[in-house]
């Protein structure tokens, strides 16, 4: 009789565990300015190696190199790193307002503030964002009034979502930025029917979804797929890949073969890999996508490859399942410092203006927060009415509703 | 008025709005070129364009995925799942999203979505083509949920969910697509063109959401049914000669509690019939809101006829199906209790 070897199962592991020493060799990266940058019209078939490889634009030094460079003015590069810098305050303001007690819950960007940040800036007027939890920068590079955000994250009185949502859930028809769900990856299928309507009615807008590495497992993100290439809509499908979902590592989802980016591949998506940490390669590449689905070219998906250096909400502890100084080792540097270094390089920039940006973000962070904290917190101070509970579940409330309402006393 | 099956009813409903209003589009497996495995689409797609109505990928939580971007967008999709029983790949779609993206944005986002669906039993679908999911729906807040028993009704009230500004859960008894049907399966269906709920206007025409209707009067017994069992509770009330007052829903949610209530109040008793199972079926909560408003006017028990608690069988299909014999046996129980 032939001996039949038991099977085993295969569980993914991260490298490196809390008490390791990080390690990122297996990250292969390439140079910047070495991935070329192809026509819009390239047929997908062509571009495969893109999937595989990472778009990046500024290298050690702070130069911006290679065919994906040389796409923003100075001014527009100001306003990216001014709109990076003013994310990077809002968030550690609520950060401690959450710890203050002011509100119950936080997510914040830090280390991921390219990616929203210059996407935004690739978008027109009226083109929508599906977005995750992660992607606030989309707003503030929007001029999205921070203290509207703030509102919402503390259910105040002047909460425009009236105490309903969880913080930090959004929502902006106006700003193209699509009311946040907690249901992970429902939102990257809406953001592709959106954009077939946007073809069906012959339009010229275009939508964005989002999703983190982690929701890729998800059966919508792969419904997403079917049906943006099924119908050449014209969406781009953003992948941020920070690597961790909660306390789980991106192999979980991600198996040990490919990457994210290639999981366009199979569907004929032109599929592309970019630097999250760099401003212009994310703008570059967000560009391009954009042009590809203006032109009616369909779909593209970008992976942006980036680093989640915060605790995933105010509710985790990522010293538990991660070397406490990974965030420090991730070769992709961080966003902010990057740009800055390539606009002093320019000559645009400096450190005194640097610290004195930081002094006037910080204020107007403050000025806002006092506004909102003027309309009251979770806890204190003005909240939405009792009433508003019941408003707004129908266009109009139904008799069930109006005898609950009544039987609560509003 | 014409001559309508509930199919062609379904089908002119559709025509009818998407002649009137360019944001409407339909779109579901097989919808397009074939026009659907009941037919329910033919020739949308040929009159209106394959922009507007399309075929899908086999892909449930796609279609409604891609329903709610297009409604967010501002069109109006009315998009069919093959069958109730394959909803629940959509599920999530439809519960936790379409239902309440008005509410989480305070109506800065909005989903005027129409989920059609063939349920209910009684052609030999088996366990996975004969389910009724209504109380799946009506447990969910955001949603409205219609259940018609008529092509005259099916018409009216699909344009009503069409122009609604909410999303609708739309199920269509599959049984009743062309005839009404009694529970008597060893005899032929009797059709649509001989029932006067089978002429149908063939323009535009609304039924609002929400209203029950009064099948028969009487004043022994009410039996609140809904689909399929309006029939049956027609033919158990003849075959026993019970005077039972039959109330047909028509839409769950919002559910004309009204109706139920003045008859019950009326009659003193009630039955409640529904081809799901029993246990948190919708005909609890229907015998709920009885005893809540009607406590003092009750003069027995009111009792349930459902499906049983089990999947649905295929070659039991006639022991599962609630006919007019069981029916019958609850309306004679409540008379004596």
């Amino acid at each position: 009789m032939n001996e039949v070897a038991h099977l085993s199962l295969h569980v993914p592991e991260p490298a490196v565990r809390p008490g390791g020493q990080p390690d990122f060799s297996n990250v292969k990266i390439a140079k910047a300015g070495a991935v070329p940058r192809p026509a819009v019209d390239v047929a997908p078939e062509e571009i495969r190696d893109l999937a595989y490889s990472i778009i990046r634009v500024l290298n050690r030094d702070g130069e911006a190199v290679g065919p994906w460079a040389g796409l923003l003015s100075d001014e527009e590069l100001l306003t990216g790193l001014r709109n990076m810098m003013k994310l990077r305050a809002f968030d550690a303001r609520m950060l401690m307002a959450q710890r203050q007690g002011k509100t119950s819950f936080y997510m914040q960007h830090l280390g991921e503030e390219a990616v929203s940040c210059a996407f935004r800036k690739a978008l027109a007027k009226g083109d929508m964002n599906f977005p995750t939890y992660r992607q606030a920068g989309l707003l503030i590079a929007d001029d999205y009034p921070m203290v509207e955000m703030m509102n919402q994250i503390y259910s105040n009185e002047a909460d425009p979502l009236r105490g309903r949502q969880l913080p930090i859930m959004y929502s902006s028809k106006a700003h193209g930025f699509f009311t946040i769900s907690g249901n992970l990856a429902t939102q990257y299928v809406q953001a592709v029917g959106w954009a077939m309507a946007s073809a069906i009615r012959n339009d010229t807008k275009i939508a964005a979804a989002w999703i983190g590495d982690g929701s890729t497992a998800e059966s919508d993100f792969h419904s997403a797929l079917v049906f943006a290439s099924t119908y050449k809509a014209p969406v781009i499908l953003n992948i941020v890949n920070n690597q961790w979902a909660i306390s789980t590592f991106q192999g979980i989802a991600r198996g040990g073969s490919g990457t994210f980016a290639a999981r366009g591949l199979g569907f004929g998506i032109p599929a592309l890999r970019v630097d999250g940490n760099d401003y212009l390669a994310v703008h570059a590449v967000a560009k391009w996508a954009a042009e590809r689905a203006r032109r009616n070219l369909g779909p593209t998906l970008i992976e942006y490859v980036t680093y989640r250096v915060g605790a995933h909400s105010t509710s985790d502890d990522p010293s538990a399942y991660r070397p406490k100084t990974e965030s420090e080792a991730w070769p992709l540097g961080d966003p902010v410092l990057r740009l800055k270094k390539h606009l002093v390089l320019r000559g645009v920039w400096s450190e005194e203006r640097h610290a004195q940006a930081e002094a006037e973000i910080l204020d107007e962070v403050i000025q806002a927060q006092k506004q909102a904290e003027s309309h009251g917190t979770l806890h204190a101070g003005g909240k939405p009415s009792v009433r508003d509970i019941f408003e707004g579940v129908y266009a109009e409330m139904p008799a069930h509703i109006r005898r609950q309402r009544q039987k609560a006393g509003y | 008025m014409a001559r309508m099956t509930m199919i062609e009813a379904v089908r002119s409903a559709m025509e009818v709005s998407m002649g009137r209003d360019d944001e409407v589009v339909v779109f579901g497996e097989d919808v397009g070129y074939f026009g659907g495995v009941f037919r329910a689409t033919q020739g949308l797609q040929a009159k209106y364009g394959k922009t507007r109505c399309f075929d899908a990928p086999i892909n449930e939580s796609g279609i409604l995925g891609t329903a709610i971007g297009m409604a967010a967008y501002g069109l109006k999709p009315c998009v069919e799942i093959q069958f109730a029983d394959y909803m629940y790949p959509a599920y999530d779609q439809i519960t936790q999203e379409a239902a309440r993206i008005r509410y989480r944005s305070n109506g800065d986002f909005t989903c005027p979505i129409v989920v059609r669906m063939p349920t209910g039993g009684g052609i030999f679908g088996g366990q996975t083509h004969s389910q009724s999911p209504e109380a799946l729906f009506t447990h969910v807040c955001g949603l409205k949920v219609i259940v018609p028993s008529n092509p005259y009704d099916a018409k009216g009230l699909l344009i009503a969910a069409i122009e609604d500004p909410d999303p609708v859960m739309f199920l269509e008894p599959k049984r009743l697509y062309n005839g009404p049907f009694d529970g008597h399966h060893e005899k032929p269906v009797t059709p649509w063109s001989k029932h006067e709920l089978g002429e149908v206007p063939e323009g535009h025409y609304t039924i609002p959401i929400g209203k029950a209707e009064i099948r028969r009067p009487g004043s022994a017994v009410t039996v609140v049914a809904y689909g399929t069992m309006v029939h049956v509770a027609l033919a158990a009330a003849e075959e026993t000669g019970i005077d039972a007052e039959v109330i047909d829903l028509r839409s769950l949610l919002p559910l004309d509690l009204d109706t139920i209530v003045q008859s019950v109040k009326k009659t003193g008793r009630c039955v409640v019939v529904h081809e799901a199972t029993l246990t948190s079926g919708f005909g609890g909560e229907v015998v709920s809101l009885v005893q809540e408003h009607c406590f003092y006017s009750l003069e027995a028990p009111v009792v349930r006829v459902t499906g049983w608690d089990t999947p649905y069988p295929h070659a039991q299909e006639w022991d599962y199906f609630p006919g007019p014999a069981r029916v019958g046996r609850a309306l004679q129980e409540v008379m004596e209790g």
